[in-house]
């Protein structure tokens, strides 16, 4: 602290920091010219602008919006309702075999392809999959049918119950031991724990991670698309894709995402600012005596934990097991998976390279801002400018700026490269997340330091930035690549034929019922993506993160 | 020093990388490529596709490139996605429903040269498509599963029996799009009504047509919208006559497959061969064993083809009123199935 007060009251050479507008202005100006050129373009194709409050006249829209926020109030309390009890044995029992591997499968669902999960869902809870096998085998008529409803639901289950388990098990380890000491002396039982222990802590996390599910849910693409079982299940977002992609009717697309960013906007501003980043590392566990870890909860854990493994470890060890199955050799020598790997890696390697740029120039200005010249609101609304892009529908995004290069003729040469800068403005909200912290700390502790050796620029940045920034960039740059990787958003859009990317590929295959061809290409994609977050990094990262400190 | 060098060689690699990868995708061949739009099922390995490209190389001194979109209607709407400035040469698989639709983008080219006499159950007078095979929408069922199979749309709509069918979305589909129109034909006002009955025997609604019948074939529901001519494939390919489908009462409805040439197709002159290729003989007798449709030339069939029901009666709608009508009846279907 006193080292900061100190180096601002030092004064800066003159010649430091006077660019420091550049790299923010650089960042704000593409952004700027993507979402105009976009509006711009998509205003223009419109023949006529459709007032969004019209369609709220058309009842199969209102049915629409009804089913988006149905599901995705369903997908939340599912979610939350699950994750509860499911912390609550993780932490009540820290030491059952295959508890590590648990967790780690918690945590490979928010990096895993969407498209991966899907298919591993389908392979455990489809029609042929393992539980209605295992019914049949016991003379049981079949479960329900997974497309529609429920499998949107299990889905979105999927997807966040794991993470919303991660953040409720470290709220609860965060619970002083002598909480748990003075619980032993009393005698607490199992619900007196909770009521009076762990339900205060989890309180505050439950409406943020709630809100953060919501959102997830009500914007979901890939789930909806997959496993919503035709028009009957149908979200504002996938009703975007449709008007786009079906009906080619730009002005009710425009309206739409007017609608999806009213009703979602807001409640992305605020998800974003809580939102909570896949912890990589476990936080330091104390080891906490509670009186409630005898037998008698013993029956509550196991049916806990029998859930999760049910809907979160099973559809990932089907992915293998299927994948083993498959074709290996003939689908590894197709070389459309190979052509389809490369296109992969170009978008994704452009895009999670162009996020992690973005993001650090942006916070060099913001930081600059904030500490030095001491605006702290105007670096908020620069940061907030950067994650504001949230909030807006990446197909419409990728429509606008589609039209605005199809004017030019070159429509189908671009159409990666358009689909690389709409998954690069998605990463980049998450990149500012990450990076934001560690570099203000950079700048507090080594701003003095660098004035008086005369540090600045290029050298600055490749002397002092990188080399104390390599963790939070690597997790910046492999995070963003990965996401980007598996992404099966707005190339659904384009991609058709031709030129997939990988998930699309898998799209493809699963709607073509190659099933068997599908499995491999499942599990080639999720050990490609699993592979390439942990090579960059630990790659640009450096050596393992608890080995780090 | 040396690790951040490193680190940043790593960065520029990775940049490098990306760059090459879109630069380097396509290495031009010398011999003229023709892009021909078409849906996924007609070129798959059993489809027409591989033989069509044969024949069709051989004469042309060319090489054809597929793209196929996931099913027939999804070509008209990734052309006006695209616009003028698409690759494609030719649009392959659209049917007549669409014809006026097509022709209204302004998007296709009239047609050159005079048609060979064609069997086509009505008289061609399109100024702009090429005919290239025909069928009759109907619903495919399997007999092991299902002993009394409806006589009627009106049986199926409204009769007892616990089975399920397969239908396809008209959004994309053209045999989905068939439907919609089969019960617009059949019922008018009342439609609406009817699809809602029919929702309480849908198992879903399909993107495309090799979708649902993928799904038919799994087992996943007793009965498919597909065409009078499909059990031809299962009695001649599988040897078994297990897929039956019924003549309705009420008639069932015609669909001509067409292709076209796009105003804009880089290349004109190959274009308008390959339409002219479409209703020659090679490229006819390729179609009753590949694509299990009728051919619009007088060609050899094969014998399961005799097996097939004729329709009682031909149901066809103008593709005037479909193009006039069609956004408003996709509407009304969309709002029906989803109550």
């Amino acid at each position: 602290m006193a080292g900061r007060d100190l180096a601002l009251t030092l004064p800066h050479p003159p010649t430091a920091h006077r660019g420091w507008w550049v790299p923010g202005a650089l960042v704000l100006a593409v952004i700027a010219l993507v979402l105009g050129g976009s509006a711009s373009a998509l205003l223009g194709a419109a023949s006529h602008i459709q007032n969004p409050l019209a369609l709220l006249g058309d009842a199969y829209l209102r049915r629409i919006i009804q089913f988006t926020l149905w599901q995705a109030a369903l997908s939340t309390l599912l979610s939350l309702a699950l994750a509860v009890p499911i912390a609550r044995a993780l932490h009540r029992r820290p030491a059952f075999p295959g508890r590590q591997l648990l967790l780690y499968c918690f945590s490979l669902a928010f990096i895993l392809p969407a498209i991966v999960a899907i298919f591993g869902i389908v392979a455990v809870h489809g029609r042929s999959g393992w539980v209605n096998q295992l019914l049949e085998w016991a003379g049981l008529p079949a479960a329900w049918p997974l497309y529609g409803l429920p499998g949107i639901l299990i889905a979105h289950v999927f997807f966040n119950m794991p993470l919303a388990a991660r953040i409720f098990l470290q709220r609860l380890e965060s619970i002083p031991p002598e909480s748990w000491q003075l619980a032993n002396q009393l005698g607490f039982t199992s619900r007196d724990c909770f009521r009076l222990i762990e339900w205060p802590v989890l309180r505050a996390s439950l409406t943020t991670t709630g809100a953060m599910i919501f959102l997830l849910c009500a914007t979901s693409f890939a789930v909806v698309l997959t496993l919503g079982g035709g028009p009957r299940a149908t979200t504002l977002e996938v009703a975007i894709y449709q008007a786009l992609r079906l009906d080619f009717d730009i002005p009710r697309a425009v309206a739409l995402a007017v609608l999806q960013i009213v009703l979602t906007g807001g409640l992305s501003l605020v998800a974003l600012r809580f939102h909570h980043l896949p912890a990589t590392s476990a936080g330091i566990r104390r080891l906490v005596r509670r009186p409630d870890a005898g037998s008698g909860t013993v029956i509550m854990d196991m049916a806990a934990l029998a859930v999760a493994v049910l809907l979160v470890v099973l559809p990932l060890a089907s992915v293998v097991i299927s994948g083993l199955q498959g074709p290996i050799l003939v689908s590894l020598m197709d070389p459309a998976l190979w052509r389809a790997t490369t296109t992969s890696l170009a978008v994704a390697g452009s895009a999670g390279a162009g996020a992690t740029a973005a993001g650090f120039l942006l916070l060099l200005t913001s930081r600059h801002l904030a500490l030095r010249l001491k605006q702290g609101r105007a670096a908020l609304a620069l940061e907030f400018a950067g994650s504001g892009i949230l909030v807006i529908p990446p197909f419409t995004l990728a429509a606008g700026l589609f039209l605005l290069l199809r004017a030019h003729a070159i429509a189908f040469d671009i159409a990666l490269p358009a689909v690389a800068l709409t998954n690069a403005l998605a990463a980049l909200p998450f990149v500012l997340r990450i990076l934001s912290q560690p570099m203000r700390e950079v700048a507090e502790r080594y701003d003095r330091l660098s004035a008086s050796l005369g540090l600045a620029g290029w050298n600055r940045l490749r002397f002092l930035e990188l080399p104390l920034l390599r963790r939070p960039v690597g997790l910046a740059l492999a995070l963003s690549i990965a996401l980007s990787f598996g992404d099966l958003g707005v190339i659904a859009l384009f991609g058709s034929g031709d030129n997939p990317t990988l998930p699309m590929l898998l799209y493809q295959r699963l709607g073509a019922y190659q099933f068997r061809g599908a499995a491999v290409t499942a599990l080639f994609l999720a050990l490609l993506s699993l592979g390439l977050f942990a090579a960059i990094e630990r790659g640009i990262g450096g050596r393992g993160p608890e080995k780090d400190r | 020093m040396s690790i951040t060098t490193r680190r940043a060689a790593l960065f520029a690699g990775a940049g490098l990388l990306a760059l090459t990868a879109f630069a380097g995708a396509p290495a031009r061949a010398a011999e003229e490529t023709l892009t021909v739009y078409t849906y996924d099922g007609f070129n798959a390995d059993w489809g027409p596709g591989p033989q069509i490209t044969k024949a069709f190389e051989a004469t042309c001194g060319c090489k054809i490139k597929w793209v196929e979109t996931e099913d027939a209607v999804s070509i008209l709407t990734r052309l006006q996605l695209e616009g003028p400035s698409s690759k494609a040469d030719v649009a392959l698989g659209l049917d007549l429903n669409l014809t006026a639709d097509a022709a209204s983008t302004g998007l296709f080219a009239p047609r050159s040269g005079e048609l060979p006499p064609l069997t086509l159950p009505v008289v061609w007078k399109d100024p702009i498509f090429v005919p290239f095979d025909f069928g009759y929408f109907a619903f495919v069922y399997d007999s092991e599963k299902i002993k009394n199979p409806p006589q009627s749309l009106d049986e199926l709509i409204n009769g007892k029996g616990d089975y399920k069918v397969l239908l396809e979305d008209p959004r994309t589909s053209t045999p989905g799009l068939g439907f919609m129109l089969w019960m617009k034909a059949l019922y008018g006002d009342q439609a609406p009504a009817m699809w809602q009955k029919l929702n309480a025997r849908t198992l879903t609604t399909s993107k495309s047509w090799s979708e649902a019948y993928g799904l038919f074939t799994k087992g996943e529901a007793p009965m498919v919208l597909s065409y009078t001519t499909s059990p031809a494939y299962h009695i001649t390919e599988e040897g078994t006559d297990r897929y039956k489908t019924v003549a309705f009462k009420e008639g069932n409805y015609l669909q001509v497959e067409v292709a076209g040439r796009l105003k804009n197709a880089p290349h004109p002159e190959l274009a308008d061969k390959f339409l002219a290729f479409v209703t020659a003989k090679d490229f006819q007798a390729a179609i009753p064993a590949t694509n299990w449709m009728y051919p619009v030339r007088d060609v050899p069939m094969p014998d399961s083809f005799n097996t097939l029901p004729t329709p009682r009666k031909v149901l066809l709608t103008s593709p005037e009123t479909v193009r006039d009508n069609r956004k408003a009846w996709t509407a009304e279907w969309l709002d029906a199935i989803s109550r």
